[in-house]
Parts: structure tokens; sequence; C-alpha cells
């Protein structure tokens, strides 16, 4: 570093001191003021009505009673509750793991300066940012058991297809497939972060003799870690939140065996106008997106490997 | 294996075939699963192309005997689907406007400014990226319900106007990297913090606002969940949630035209998706998961 430069950063850093109160403080809050309010009005004000929610029976038209802990007294002998919890779990912890398999396999095979990576990028990607209600009708059709794709195929090779989203067996599963379909987005983060290796690691590592495997297990991998654990957490938080498939394909059937937890809220909220106890339920996912969070987070020192410069 | 031996012609000759073959196995494996990737859409597309009929022959047929352009004509006037993607367009536009213009303001503030509270405000903010949105809906339903704006775009509108934390960060993130020397001097030259914003970082800052753009516009152009609470009268529908009312009317008796108004649905995306796809792309690269 030049003494100039050394001269300027100081400057720089030293500034703030000088200048942090009067109006450089009123234009910061004046600026960041949309998100503040919208924070105060759209996220903090409603999330605490919604626990305050909670105590009280609302159905749109007669005003709020005040009904005290019964709907979350409900919540402990609710057996829908549970079982959309449970669908919804395995929902995320079946489809959250088989994305992060298919991305970082299909990322890896990317990653080895091949021809055509840019028509195969694409190709990946574009399933990902498509209308989730318009890819569930295309996944209807695919499922159909008189006219889908799959079913016509299997008829093809003699085989008798599966009643896919009528069976309460194979309902779920169908919807994992399906979901599978979008695992261009996080492939698409690993690649990014693939590409930002340098190559000097790998090419250092041949020299030592390391063949693919050692080189992308001792080098690809733990450099890939964090993006991982982003992907993770982010997969798990959206994956418990899932609604749009099982509103469209299934509605929740064949006997609630895809009644996800969200879907189960929306009927509470707008089909059966509980709208207190679907508050007490909003709060519920609340809490179990923020412990398993919290899981997640505590477990990253275990296996994320955050090189020193990121961890400072 | 030593160095030496990495040297040696034979071997040398025995590694690029080795390489060949493994390369031309990663292009079958890709190429695989591309293919699986691209059959049900194939089998979408052939499909709102065919005659009612043959939609439920056997075997099937993947190119229809004649392709019924006229499929997509009925499919989007058998419901106004032309207003439905009309709607959707509207909100999906204006969207990105307010949240284009409130996440970069907004970002200005906490990258370039320095005031009281901002470090832990701007952690708030980023915490509330995990925070599941249902959690806020019963009250925000109720809000709009008692502003009176249900079965408007209001709900689906206004909000956006007010930030978005994930666009805030990124742009946060993208402003860090322009040299404040320019703030700086701007600011000797007699700029407020406004003209400091809209002179010296927006201009900068084209490929990230439009990266943002691109991805809010995405999102809310997908949104289904939003519109199906909001939005009732048949004339106020989106393209997404009419595709519901259109399945659960003509439920499996109209395949090709479901298909055809699907495939509509998905193509404004698609066209978006190839004319900035270096957009989509950056956006992974600004919010800095890029390890």
């Amino acid at each position: 570093m030049s003494t100039v430069r050394r001269l300027a950063w100081r400057v720089t850093r030293w500034r703030p001191a000088l200048r942090t109160s009067g109006r450089e403080n009123i234009e910061g809050w004046l600026f960041a003021s949309p998100w503040i309010l919208g924070f105060a009005f759209f996220t903090a004000g409603p999330m605490v009505a919604a626990m305050f929610l909670g105590f009280a029976e609302y159905d749109l038209i007669t005003p709020p009673k005040w009904i005290g802990s019964a709907n979350y007294a409900r919540l402990l002998r609710d057996p829908l509750l549970v079982s959309s919890l449970k669908v919804t779990s395995i929902y995320a912890f079946v489809r959250v793991p088989l994305v992060l398999l298919l991305s970082m396999v299909v990322a890896t095979l990317l990653n080895t300066k091949l021809r055509g990576l840019r028509v195969y990028r694409t190709m990946f990607y574009l399933p990902s940012i498509l209308p989730a209600a318009a890819v569930s009708m295309l996944w209807l059709l695919v499922f159909d058991h008189d006219y889908g794709f799959i079913n016509s195929f299997l008829r093809q090779l003699g085989l008798n297809g599966c009643n896919w989203l009528g069976d309460t067996r194979y309902a779920l599963p169908s919807l994992i497939v399906m979901s599978l379909w979008g695992f261009g987005g996080s492939m698409i983060i690993y690649l990014a972060g693939m590409q930002s290796i340098p190559t000097e690691y790998y090419e250092a590592a041949e020299v030592d003799g390391a063949g693919p495997i050692q080189r992308w297990w001792y080098i690809t991998w733990p450099l890939m870690t964090p993006i991982l654990f982003y992907n993770l957490v982010m997969g798990l938080i959206g994956s418990l939140q899932v609604f749009t498939e099982g509103r469209i394909i299934t509605n929740g059937g064949p006997e609630n065996a895809t009644l996800f937890f969200v879907l189960y809220l929306y009927r509470n909220a707008f089909e059966y106008f509980k709208l207190g106890y679907a508050a007490a339920l909003s709060w519920v996912l609340f809490l179990y997106v923020l412990i398993l969070t919290l899981l997640v987070f505590r477990s990253s020192s275990a296996w994320v490997y955050y090189t020193s410069e990121l961890k400072r | 294996m030593s160095r030496g031996s990495a040297l040696t012609p034979r071997w040398r000759v025995g590694y690029t075939v080795q390489k060949r073959l493994a390369r031309a196995l990663t292009h079958m494996a890709l190429l695989a699963m591309v293919a699986v990737l691209f059959v049900p859409a194939a089998w979408m597309i052939s499909t709102s192309l065919k005659a009612p009929q043959e939609v439920y022959l056997f075997p099937p047929k993947w190119v229809p005997s004649s392709l019924r352009w006229e499929n997509y004509y009925h499919a989007l006037t058998i419901q106004p689907f032309h207003i439905y993607l009309l709607n959707s367009f509207l909100i999906a536009a204006t969207g990105t406007l307010g949240r284009v213009l409130s996440s970069s303001l907004v970002a200005f503030s906490f990258a370039r400014l320095r005031w009281k509270g901002r470090d832990i405000l701007f952690l708030v903010m980023l915490s509330t990226l995990m925070l599941p949105s249902q959690v806020t809906l019963i009250p925000q339903f109720i809000l709009f319900k008692e502003l009176g704006w249900l079965n408007t775009f209001r709900p689906l509108i206004v909000p956006m106007f007010f930030g978005g934390p994930f666009f805030i960060f990124m742009l946060r993130q993208f402003y860090m990297t322009i040299p404040s020397e320019l703030d700086d001097a701007a600011r000797i030259d007699g700029c407020s913090s406004f003209e400091v914003y809209w002179r010296i970082i927006v201009p900068q800052s084209g490929p990230a606002l439009a990266t943002v753009a691109v991805l809010v516009f995405q999102g809310r152009w997908n949104d289904f969940f939003d519109p199906l609470i909001y939005l009732h009268e048949r004339m106020k529908l989106t393209a997404s949630v009419g595709l519901l009312y259109f399945r659960n009317e003509f439920g499996g008796a109209h395949w090709p035209q479901l298909m055809a108004a699907s495939f509509v649905c998905m193509v404004p995306l698609i066209v978006l998706f190839f004319s900035a796809q270096r957009y989509f792309l950056q956006g992974i690269v600004f919010t800095g998961v890029k390890g």
C-alpha cells in the first residue's frame, strides 16, 4: 500500500467519527425510511398482531372475540396440524437433500471446462424460474392417471401405471419428484462458486499427484460448504412454505396426504374463516422455521469451512 | 505417481484418451439429464397442439397429426385470459418499479450514509430474510381489508414500494464496491446526499439495478398466493390464478387448452430469461454467496 493510499484510507476511516451526528443521521433514516416503515407496518406490526390474534376468534364479519388461549390449546390436539407438519417435514427433509445432491453433481460435471457450458447452464436453469402455477399444470399432465405421460410410457412397456396423484402412498413422492425439476436454481449458485475457485489450487494439487476425486474432496468440497450452507438454509425455509403445488395439483388430497402446513393455514383462514386459529398456526410455522434454522446454524461450525478471510 | 512418470510419452497418451473418454461420458450424462428435464415440457407443448381426441390416443403421439394452433386462441378466449395476462403484467411491472426504486434508496442509506442504529437495523433486515411470510399474512390481510383494498391490485403493489430485504442487501453489496472517493468528490462540489445517490451511485449501478428488476419481475409474475387471496373478481385475476380457475371449471376435459394457457403463462418469463440471462446470473454474484 502506498503512502498516499494509506493516508487516504486513514482519512476516510476517520471522517465518520466527525460526521456521524446531525444532518447525515437524519438523512440516513430518511433514505432508509421506506424499509423502516415497511418493516413496521408489514412485518413487525403484523407479527405481533398475529400473536394476539391467536387469542381471538375472528371470521372477518363479526368483530374479533377474545377467547383466551383456546386456539393455542387447540393446536395441541389438532390431528390435521400434526399430519400437515409431518407431510411438510417429509417434503422438506427429502426434497432439500436431493436437490442439494443433484445440483452439486451437475455443477461438478459442468465445472470441467466443458464445451457447451453456457448452453447446458441455460437448459438446467430455465425450469427453475418458471411460474409455479404453470409448472404445476404441466406436472398434472405428466402424472395424470389416464392420460399422463408417465403412465402412457409405462403402458407402452406393457406395465400398469399407478395412480400417482390419487394414491396416498405416491402423491407426496410425486410432488417431491416434481420439485426436483427446479434444481437449477441452487445448481447455478454452486457453479458460480466453483468457477470462482482459483485454478492454481487444482494445478498445484495435480502436480502433487491428486486425482480428480481427491481434488474435488480436498479443494472443491471445503470451498463449497458455505454455499451448501446457504442453499440448505434457504431450501429448508422455502420448502417448509410449499403451497402452490399442493393447492393446484392435489389440493391436499388424497386423504390429506399432501396437505402441506401452509395449505392447512390457508384453508383455516380463507375457507373456514377462522382467522384467529390461522394466526396461531402461523406462529407455529414461524417457531418451527426458527428452531430449524438455529439448529442448522449451530451445526455449521462442524462442517462449514470458512477461509480465514471470510471468518473475519 | 511421481512427477517424472507424468511426463513420459506413453503415460500422456493414455492420459488424453482417458480424458476424452471422461469428457464424452460427462456429455452423455448431462445430455441425458437435459432430456429428462425437457421431456415433460415437450409433452406439454405437444399436448397443447393436439385435437382433444388425440390426447386420449394410445400409444401416445409426440407430434400431433395436425397442429391445432386454434387451441391457443380458445385457451385465451374461453376465459378472459388476455385480461389475466394484462393484469399480471400490470402488477409485475408496477411492483418492479416500486421495489427497484425503494430498495435502491434504502441500500444507498445502508451502504453510504452513516447514521445511528444503521448496523443494528441492517442485521434486523437480514434476519427478516428468514422469516416465513405467513407469520405476517393474517394481520396484513385484515389491514388491507380494513383499508378497503380487497379485490384491488393495491395489496399486491403498494408493499413493493417499501423495499425488499433481499434486494436491499444485494444492492448494498454492490454499492459498497463503488469507490467512495466519488461520493466525497461530489460532496465537495456541493452535492446533497440525494444528488450523490442520483448522479453518482445510480448511473454506475445499471447492471445491478437491472438484475434486481429482472428478479423482482420474475417473482411478481410467478406469485400465486397473494393474487389468490386478494383478488376474486374474474376480470381482476392474474394469469397464475387464472390457470387454477380454468382447471377447476374445465377439469381434464380441456387438456390441450389448459396446456396452451400454461405455456402462454410461461412465455413472458422465457423471453425475459433469454433476453436478460446475464442479469439473472449476476444476481448470484452480487449477493456474495459466491464464496
